[in-house]
């Protein structure tokens, strides 16, 4: 029997395996095909204080192996997901985090604190770094003092498991860890998209209604693990992992890279089976490694 | 229940850059309505990262198989088309709300385009089982005689009404310049087809203040609501094809 439970600050996950936000709805989109108690946790579409309604159409664009998306945070707002989502989904039994966004430090402050208020919900992850919205999103994370200032601010609201996503469009990511892990984060999680672009050529034109978007799936992979190492030997909170994962070895590797946890993101939109299958993976290369606690595997690179 | 089911390919029709794919599977069909959906995942194709819509283009639970007819647009389509026989193929399914059912005694006016023809077949049959009395007339249009394909099978549940661009095959011109919109009473329209296309029904059918539903197909990546990248931006604010649709009634919409 393997041991899979990870271990966070006030949070414990029942396997290493979450799914990431925006693309996994608020976890009932994908109800009829997983087994939501098989997994560590959801984490559900970013939310922000007042209603968004997103970027205007055309918001994807394939690439190989990965897609490009510019949706822009549509979701109608902090205290619409309290009064109508939270009630159908809080008792999912699995660890339910909301992934929270702003275009104001204000804003971040004021959504984090009514989600604080929720009893179910064991952990935020602080998005500083949507590549998809004008103000505010990524421009807090790409700079050492915008990530302390929000981090700091929300700190001081949110006392439960306060995770920090970050963004992979920086020159030293670890420098950015290290900047939320000094403002007060419990965990960093990464990669965000990657800020990409699509033309058409027949027709001259931006294939995304904002001309660039961020970019995810596999295609993403490499520069995801390389960053997580990066972080992971940079900083002593956990870190969770995301970026590509598409397989139980995909996640296996980002845990030997350093993540405490993975993340799937894009991978559910193919395979929206995908999320559990790795869950399951993991225990089957821990049992044909003679791994007896998959804690074991984190950081365990051998260079 | 959405379901994800591996499918066998078991029978094929090619035509000019399109196929018609009879894919069985061996556990039960789920219940699969006109105008619903699958998402179909294209293996072995680095150009096509994502599943790809399709719309069911019949139904057959009896033998447990399901029909689609697929157009070559882009390198998936391609490669779904080419599909031999006895190939396997991952299919979510069913998406989407179908269309909304007529009732009894409307004439229903199902207007094609291009592929677009494709879910009204199963539609009409549905039709034809639930709502006897409901007269259901074809209008499909095309480019050239060549866009249209599997007349025969229309013809067997309703009457068929055909134009062409080139004026090969039926009236010259489009959907909406059709005779039949001068002598045929109609209560109901349902069109799928291409943007313009679907736009002009709809003004015909808004002049005439006739019922009318329209099925979209934006660009999706999930198919299941989850990613939010195909929204309509409708009266009701910005609304996902893939969970809201891919049907709507016109007065729902901006155009």
């Amino acid at each position: 029997m393997v041991k899979t439970e990870i271990k966070l600050k006030g949070m414990t996950l029942k396997n290493p395996v979450m799914t990431a936000s925006g693309t996994f709805g608020y976890g009932e989109e994908y109800a009829d095909f997983v087994d939501l108690s098989e997994l560590g946790g959801i984490i559900v579409k970013g939310t922000t204080l007042h209603h968004r309604e997103g970027n205007p159409y055309p918001r994807m664009a394939e690439t190989p192996m990965g897609m490009l998306n510019c949706v822009g945070l549509q979701n109608k707002g902090v205290d619409y997901f309290i009064e109508t989502i939270y009630p159908r989904i809080r008792h999912f039994e699995t660890n339910v985090l909301v992934n929270v966004s702003g275009s104001n430090i204000d804003d971040y402050v004021t959504a984090a604190a009514k989600i604080n208020a929720l009893d179910d919900i064991p952990a935020i992850e602080l998005n500083v770094s949507c590549p998809n919205v004008k103000q505010g999103g990524m421009a807090f994370g790409v700079t050492c003092s915008g990530i302390e200032q929000v981090v700091k601010a929300v700190r001081e609201v949110y006392h439960k498991h306060l995770m920090v996503k970050l963004s992979p469009n920086v020159t030293n990511i670890a420098e950015i860890a290290l900047a939320a892990e000094a403002a007060g984060a419990d965990s960093v999680s990464l990669i965000n998209t990657l800020l990409g672009m699509a033309i058409d050529a027949e027709t001259r034109k931006p294939v995304l209604s904002m001309v660039t978007g961020g970019l995810s799936g596999a295609c993403v992979k490499p520069v995801a693990l390389r960053m997580v190492w990066q972080v992971a030997k940079a900083v002593k909170i956990p870190v969770i992992g995301l970026g590509g994962i598409s397989s139980a070895t995909d996640a296996i590797e980002f845990l030997l890279a350093g993540a405490s946890a993975i993340q799937i993101g894009t991978a559910n939109f193919i395979d929206p089976a995908i999320s559990a299958k790795v869950a399951k993976g993991i225990v089957e290369y821990c049992e044909r490694q003679g791994v007896k606690d998959v804690n074991e595997l984190v950081g365990g690179l051998i260079i | 229940m959405k379901q994800i089911i591996d499918f066998i390919v078991i029978e094929k029709q090619s035509f000019q850059r399109a196929a018609l794919l009879r894919l069985h599977c061996d556990e039960p069909l789920p219940e699969i309505r006109g105008g619903q959906f699958v998402n179909v995942r294209v293996d072995g194709c680095d150009k096509a990262y994502l599943r790809r819509p399709i719309s069911i283009h019949d139904v057959d639970y009896q033998n447990n198989t399901i029909d689609l007819l697929i157009q070559e647009k882009h390198e998936g389509t391609k490669k779904l088309c080419a599909l031999p026989v006895g190939e396997k193929v991952s299919i979510v399914l069913p998406l989407g709300n179908g269309f909304t059912m007529p009732e009894k005694d409307d004439n229903v006016l199902l207007i094609g385009g291009g592929i677009g023809i494709a879910p009204l077949y199963y539609f009409a049959k549905t039709i034809g089982k639930d709502v006897r009395s409901c007269v259901s007339t074809f209008l499909l249009g095309g480019r050239t005689q060549n866009d249209l394909m599997l007349l025969e099978r229309f013809r067997s549940v309703g009457d068929v009404f055909i134009t062409t661009n080139d004026g090969s095959l039926g009236e010259k011109g489009f959907v909406t310049d059709h005779s039949l919109w001068n002598t045929m009473k109609i209560n109901k329209i349902y069109a799928c087809g291409p943007m313009p296309m679907m736009k002009a029904v709809a003004k015909v059918a808004r002049d005439k203040g006739i019922w009318c539903e329209v099925s979209l197909e934006n660009q999706m990546a999930c198919g299941i609501g989850a990613c939010l990248c195909c929204v309509e931006n409708t009266k009701e604010g910005n609304l996902c094809v893939c969970k809201e649709g891919p049907v709507f009634n016109i007065e729902r919409l901006l155009w």
